[in-house]
């Protein structure tokens, strides 16, 4: 394809500069997102899935730093951008919809103060207008009576319904690129189906490129066109989600899958991942996963390289699981 | 609301009655105010005299209740050594200590919040830890040890600002102020700086906490991913969240700074109601220590009730009673 | 496999086995301006301890005073050339240094006094509202808040005008108004404890509420006490030196840095600072350098602020 991605993250890194030490939260992750695509960026707490997300909009907070690599954005490189151009670009045409949905909007200003101050941040325009375009904003996201519902606080909603005004917040300057930070996790799973299905109605008919952090692996498979395995800060296993999903190559993503409960396979035993994530602090050396792994041996002490194993899906492993892959 | 606050008055009232009661009892274990009153060479006759003037051959509790009765009906007796009504003493003088508490508070909160924000933002900075250093000198240096150090460099030494007294009070809009002359400013500008100093630092300290812990929180980092400048950033999202804590504090702590007034004004030879309740210790001037501290009592319980108000009108999650609509 | 077991037993070694106290100290000493303050507090501690054995004069002496020595400037010598007045002399003749060395072991002793005192009557009586609960909790906590609303000048001032003047009084005085600190501090974190598993099991044991209190309860309230102890012993020393200053403290007898400031204020104002500076200095090095390791250990001992 010649069109420029969306997003193009190169070899990004981002560490933290703790006293105790130097932590490599991400550590040399590459990947591509295109318009109108979604990416499903998986892993568990810890595994720097949210760092790379708040790397690409600038927002990472000391004593964390972007040291290197390159983050494109429509081809601009952000992660060498200066802050005035980064704000610029936050909200309008890079929005993030955060975790937790009571946390996200400021508890002491009314929801109208907090769209259309996002509106105004942006684009010169008259109050009035910014408030109509908030009201729009909320009806579109599925929000009942939205000019008496502007005048509320986010006390006075439940979580679905902060998490919609979130989203409503994220969608109002059309954005190319929207982060979204496992914005269901905190949610029922009913009104977490609502939204995945809204985000993915949205992100088809605008065009807009996804990035969706999260640690389940079932949303990832009803919601996602491709994935990216993060485990201590470095990418395992990357492709499309199929791929991913149905032949998984790194031990550490077909552990994921083992211990997804599923209807189809009622009554068998679960399998579950050994051990515990590793202190990035502590990594052992060689592969982060081997403590963990049953296929660990003497060669893994290396680390290995993220290669392509099979047409379009890569991974970082030495014994991969490649009998299931068919390759 | 209207409830809240009807409950609350009533409250108020009740707590008002029980302080009145210990600060009555308490007050007239005070010394035996004849032994001042009477010359040294008064006989035993003349003593009892006294005594019965004042009202004092009576017993503790016929005491009290003539107290009561009288003070609902405004009188709180007539001071021993002026010989005027104690509660009329205490007006005279609780402008003038009112209006050095208030300003004292502003310019506490003027100074303290910019730069406590400042420390909340760059903890780590060399001005960020100076002014964190500042704060603990401002809260651990005795008020009455820094009112002398102003007086010895400001007026002894370089002769800049007046040492004592109120100097000229002016009057606009029917209020009587020293702040409308230029003469009564200079003379407040010590005393209140002394005043304010201890409220400063528990104001830089209370924002720069503040801060610290606003900032890790989920909607400022969303209010940044807004693209927000980070001005509005600091100036809206984390200050209307830090002040709900400071206008709290500050609010509640009035009433001690009124009551710190009453080192201040010793120094400052500044003519409030402080310097008034020392006076009436030392003479054993019951009636005007009982009024004095009915006064203050009123005034605690009255900020408590504000702060209470202010407190939901600042915090949305806290509406008071309020139905929903 | 193996390769894994290799390495968590390489990583052993590594990871450093402390002791909960070197683990506070480290904690403590990482902040190098709590650090100063603890040298200093030790070195002010230590002058008021040997106060009696490196003073050039014993201040209380009235045959060691000579009036014709009054208000001598810093780094003068006595009329008969016996000592040098290193921070001058005051109205009677009395060496500010000696003085000072004595007021401020008054100064120090009222402070700690009072506080442990405080702190023993008032966790006291929050940890029995913390057991007893229900009406008797009520009534208990419903006087701390009165109290702790109340200034704490005011009240002492009435207390004092009361009571009279000396040292004891004063110690009641301030007892009376610290108590209430301890007795919230320690009802609070009880309550928080109380609601642990250690202590129901300790109940399902059948020990006494005594002692599950003293010994059980009471040991892990402790950290915020010292925190709330240490802040008031600063509290009461400044406390002690306002009422000493109004006239209404310590006897003039046995001045301590309070009234050495007061007795100089009259002479502040005619030029003859040291009378009033030096004590001044010295007593706000001892609150700052207490609030220094206060600010420090509430930081250390306090779990809420620990990410």
């Amino acid at each position: 394809m010649s069109e420029t991605p969306t997003l193009e993250v190169r070899n990004l890194q981002t560490h933290f500069f703790t006293r105790e030490g130097v932590l490599k939260a991400v550590d040399d992750v590459s990947f591509t997102v295109r318009a109108g695509e979604i990416m499903g960026l998986v892993g568990e707490s810890g595994s720097g899935k949210t760092v790379t997300g708040f790397s690409v909009l600038g927002l990472v907070d000391p004593p964390g730093r972007i040291v290197g690599g390159s983050i494109l954005f429509k081809g601009e490189d952000l992660a060498h951008a200066g802050e005035e151009r980064l704000r610029a670009l936050r909200g309008s045409r890079i929005a993030m919809i955060f975790q937790d949905p009571m946390m996200t909007l400021n508890p002491v200003l009314r929801v109208d103060t907090q769209m259309t101050e996002a509106i105004l941040a942006h684009e010169q325009v008259s109050e009035r207008a910014a408030r109509a375009r908030a009201a729009a904003a909320l009806a579109m996201v599925g929000i009942a009576s939205p000019e008496e519902r502007l005048l509320a606080y986010p006390h006075q909603f439940s979580g679905g319904m902060r998490q919609r005004v979130a989203i409503a917040i994220a969608m109002l300057h059309r954005p190319d690129l929207i982060i979204a930070d496992e914005p269901t996790t905190a949610l029922d799973v009913t009104i977490q189906g609502q939204i995945l299905y809204e985000v993915q109605k949205l992100c088809r008919e605008t065009g807009t490129a996804l990035v969706w952090v999260t640690h389940d692996l079932t949303v990832v498979a009803g919601l996602a066109d491709t994935v990216s395995v993060m485990y201590a800060g470095k990418i395992v296993e990357q492709g499309r989600v199929d791929d991913v999903l149905d032949r998984p190559l790194h031990p550490y993503t077909n552990g994921l899958l083992g211990s997804v409960p599923s209807r189809n396979r009622r009554g068998q035993k679960l399998r579950q991942i050994p051990g515990m994530t590793p202190s990035l602090l502590r990594l052992p050396q060689g592969c982060a996963f081997r403590s963990r792994c049953p296929r660990a041996d003497q060669a893994c002490t290396e680390m290995p390289a993220l290669a392509e194993l099979a047409p379009g899906h890569l991974a970082r492993c030495v014994h991969p699981h490649l009998e299931t892959a068919g390759a | 609301m209207l409830v809240f606050i009807i409950r609350r008055l009533l409250q108020s009232l009740l707590a008002l009655a029980v302080m009145s009661l210990l600060v009555f009892v308490g007050v007239y274990l005070i010394g035996d105010p004849v032994a001042i009153l009477a010359s040294p060479d008064a006989t035993e006759v003349d003593r009892e005299q006294i005594a019965r003037a004042l009202g004092l051959d009576r017993p503790l509790w016929e005491q009290y209740a003539v107290f009561v009765g009288e003070a609902l009906r405004g009188n709180f007796g007539k001071s021993f050594v002026f010989g005027q009504p104690a509660m009329g003493l205490i007006f005279e003088r609780m402008g003038a200590t009112v209006e050095l508490a208030l300003v004292a508070t502003v310019v506490s909160i003027l100074v303290g919040l910019p730069l406590g924000i400042y420390a909340g933002l760059r903890p780590d900075g060399i001005a960020g830890r100076s002014i964190m250093a500042g704060s603990i000198l401002g809260f651990s240096l005795p008020t009455f040890w820094v009112g002398l150090m102003l007086i010895m460099i400001f007026a002894v030494q370089l002769g800049l600002l007046p040492a004592s007294g109120r100097g000229q009070v002016g009057s606009f809009l029917g209020l009587h102020s020293s702040l409308f002359t230029l003469n009564g400013i200079v003379h407040l500008i010590l005393p209140a700086t002394t005043l304010a100093l201890v409220r400063a630092a528990t104001t830089i300290r209370l924002a720069r906490a503040g801060v610290r812990e606003v900032l890790h929180m989920d909607y400022v980092k969303f209010a940044r991913a807004k693209g927000l400048p980070e001005r509005r950033v600091i100036g809206v999202h984390v200050l209307k969240n830090i002040m709900i804590p400071i206008v709290t504090v500050t609010g509640l702590e009035i009433g001690s700074v009124i009551a710190f007034a009453v080192v201040t004004e010793t120094i400052y030879a500044w003519p409030g109601m402080g310097k008034l309740l020392i006076d009436s210790i030392v003479n054993l001037d019951r009636p005007v220590v009982v009024a004095y501290l009915i006064v203050v009592l009123f005034i605690l319980v009255m900020l408590n009730l504000i702060v209470d108000i202010l407190y939901s009108v600042l915090d949305p999650r806290v509406r008071l009673g309020e139905q929903k609509g | 496999m193996s390769a894994a077991r290799q390495d968590a037993a390489a990583a052993t070694p590594a990871m450093r086995v402390e002791t909960p106290l070197a683990r506070f100290w480290s904690e403590f000493a990482e902040s190098r301006l709590a650090l100063f303050g603890l040298a200093l507090l030790t070195l002010v501690a230590l002058i008021a301890l040997l106060a009696p054995l490196i003073a050039p004069q014993n201040p209380y002496d009235l045959n060691q005073l000579d009036i014709m020595d009054a208000r001598l400037a810093p780094g003068e010598v006595s009329g008969d050339g016996r000592i040098t007045y290193w921070l001058g002399t005051d109205g009677q003749g009395r060496d500010m240094l000696s003085a000072m060395m004595y007021g401020l072991r008054i100064s120090l002793s009222v402070g700690a006094l009072s506080a442990i005192f405080a702190m023993a009557l008032g966790t006291i009586v929050g940890l029995v509202a913390a057991w007893l609960g229900g009406r008797w909790e009520a009534v208990i906590m419903r006087i701390v808040d009165i109290q702790l609303g109340f200034p704490a000048i005011l009240v002492a001032l009435i207390l004092l005008s009361v009571l009279g003047q000396g040292v004891d009084k004063v110690l009641i005085a301030l007892v009376i108004v610290q108590w209430a600190y301890f007795a919230r501090t320690a009802r609070g974190s009880a309550l928080v404890e109380r609601r642990r598993e250690y202590i129901e099991a300790a109940s399902c044991l059948d020990l006494s509420g005594p002692r599950i209190v003293l010994r059980h309860l009471l040991p892990n309230c402790l950290p915020p006490l010292i925190v709330i102890a240490t802040i008031q012993v600063a509290e009461a020393i400044a406390l002690e030196a306002t009422l000493s200053f109004l006239g209404l403290g310590v006897p003039v007898t046995e001045p301590s840095l309070g009234m050495l400031i007061a007795n100089g204020f009259n002479f502040l104002l005619s030029g003859y600072y040291w009378i009033s500076v030096f004590p001044g200095l010295l007593l706000a090095v001892a609150i700052v350098a207490i609030n220094l390791v206060g600010d420090q250990l509430r930081d250390v001992l306090n779990p809420r602020l620990r990410k």
